[in-house]
């Protein structure tokens, strides 16, 4: 037992992880099954709870990998946040109990053809990066090493994302602003 | 403790910790009920309160589970079933992940890991979706209305509590909540070490606002619209009755039970009391006593506040929010920052 770590010892067993690839198939099955009833439900709050599924599944797969920030960082934006607002913005306007046949079908393709694309040029570009490269995950990435890379190497990148995002936001309030 | 630990296999370690669990959670939502909703709350209005079942009333609440458990679980005709009869597990797992983090003594740990309070705030917003699916799957209006009710409010209180823990962070330089103890623990007042540095003296204005939100987080009066009876009947939980309404129930107390404890390792040192070695054995055994005491403390001040005060209007619950706690904890935590710095 490692005193710390969301993550169990686990890197004492050489390379091959068996448990990990186990439960990685396990969360990745039940991720792909919720992924794809969230485009097929014809209910708008079914669709978004399904989507919360997908999301955990993604947390769960990055505590596998052991970076524990992007993990707990997924659970508190994805679901705490933006899956929250969503469900808040559909229950405001139309939240009709049961199916709703008029949820768009006829841009099935369209969104089809984009979903298509995205995983195309995601998958190259994968493969391409990292084809033959065995990633060892010797030990949990820890909270600590994140923010000094933050708040050193990357730090201008981090400043800039802060400026963009604080323009959003202020962008967002004089868009929404009536005089 | 140590050693006894590391004699156990993994699996006999993890049930150990998931019976702590279970115990940390029913008993605490337990006490939180008997001695502050029945007893204190009675004695407030000049009354005895449960008296029958057991000496002074404290069987009271076996009464009421097997009360509970007998009643039909109605599901109303229009419902959506699934969605209606999971939303109060989401609620309650949200409320057992919250507990994980919390250290009990310095072995006596669920898990301890850097992310500490940080992982804390996540899980605990992961409850606004059962509150959301409750409001949404009862398909009654006055149970979507204390949904969306619920979701503004703990969305807007997030904030606070999640900026008045920053102080603390920066001061115990350490996420960690077994390192936050130990920051508190092993502090000086300028040099004076008898007590430590609990982080209430240091952080005070920090948990003035962490309280207040905590309160909002709870929807507990005078932050109670979400289940405002006068207006909504109760709000999300309208339509549940029997074991599901159970669940709501030790959900909404346990929750207190956990902030509470989020709040005393935070400002009060945790497990700790001055005067012993915080690395002694005998806190793996006293540590959770203690952090139990002052749970008590603090969850009294929640139900203190919660039976005196009237209930907000929704317009001034925003404004105390943003206008209010939010510049206020951003002042801390700048004021925090400098000090860190220059002292």
């Amino acid at each position: 037992m490692t005193p710390s770590g969301v993550l169990a010892a686990s890197a004492s067993g050489g390379d091959l992880f068996v448990a990990q690839n186990v439960f990685f198939g396990v969360i990745a099955l039940v991720m792909i099954v919720s992924a794809i009833r969230c485009v097929t439900t014809r209910n708008v709050v079914h669709a978004a709870l399904w989507l919360v599924l997908v999301l955990a599944g993604a947390a769960a797969q990055f505590i596998l990998l052991g970076s524990e920030f992007v993990a707990v960082t997924q659970v508190l934006v994805y679901i705490g946040a933006i899956i929250v607002l969503f469900m808040f913005g559909i229950m405001l306007t139309k939240a009709s109990m049961g199916d709703d046949d008029s949820v768009a079908t006829e841009k099935r393709l369209m969104a089809s053809l984009v979903a298509v694309l995205l995983a195309v040029v995601m998958g190259i570009a994968l493969i391409d990066s990292y084809s033959d490269t065995r990633v060892v995950i010797d030990e949990p990435q820890r909270f600590g090493a994140v923010s000094d890379a933050i708040f050193s190497q990357y730090i201008v990148a981090f400043e800039a994302v802060s400026v963009l995002l604080l323009a959003a936001l202020i962008g967002a309030i004089v868009v929404a602003r009536k005089e | 403790m140590i050693s006894l630990l590391a004699e156990l296999s993994y699996w006999q370690v993890t049930s150990i910790r998931l019976a702590a669990g279970l115990v940390a959670v029913l008993l605490v939502a337990g006490t939180l009920v008997y001695a502050h909703l029945f007893k204190m709350v009675s004695f407030m209005q000049s009354r005895l309160g449960p008296m029958e079942a057991g000496p002074y009333g404290s069987l009271q609440l076996l009464a009421e589970i097997g009360k509970f458990l007998q009643k039909e679980d109605i599901v109303p005709r229009r419902a959506d079933r699934f969605v209606f009869k999971a939303a109060p597990f989401v609620v309650l797992t949200s409320t057992f992940l919250l507990l994980v983090v919390l250290p009990g003594g310095p072995d006596a740990w669920f898990i301890t890991t850097d992310l500490g309070i940080y992982l804390a705030m996540a899980v605990s917003s992961v409850s606004v979706i059962g509150i959301l699916m409750a409001g949404w799957g009862s398909a009654s209006k006055y149970s979507l209305l204390g949904g969306l009710r619920a979701t503004g409010q703990l969305i807007a209180y997030e904030l606070p509590l999640l900026l008045a823990v920053v102080g603390v962070v920066i001061q115990a330089e350490t996420m960690n909540l077994q390192e936050i103890v130990l920051a508190q623990a092993n502090g000086e007042i300028f040099g004076w070490g008898l007590i430590g540095n609990p982080f209430i003296l240091t952080q005070f204005a920090g948990f003035v606002i962490f309280m207040i939100a905590m309160q909002a987080e709870l929807t507990q009066t005078p932050f109670d619209m979400p289940v405002a009876e006068s207006e909504l009947v109760t709000g999300y939980m309208t339509e549940y009755s029997g074991l599901r309404f159970l669940l709501f129930f030790i959900g909404e107390f346990a929750t207190a039970g956990v902030f509470s404890a989020i709040a005393a390792v935070l400002f009060l040192g945790g497990w700790y009391v001055p005067g012993l070695d915080p690395a002694d054995n005998l806190f793996n055994v006293l540590g959770p006593l203690v952090l139990m005491g002052k749970v008590v403390v603090l969850t009294f001040l929640v139900f203190w506040i919660r039976f005196t005060f009237p209930r907000f209007r929704e317009d001034q619950l925003q404004r105390l929010a943003w206008k209010f706690l939010v510049p206020l904890a951003l002042a801390n935590i700048v004021v925090t920052g400098v000090l860190k710095v220059v002292v």
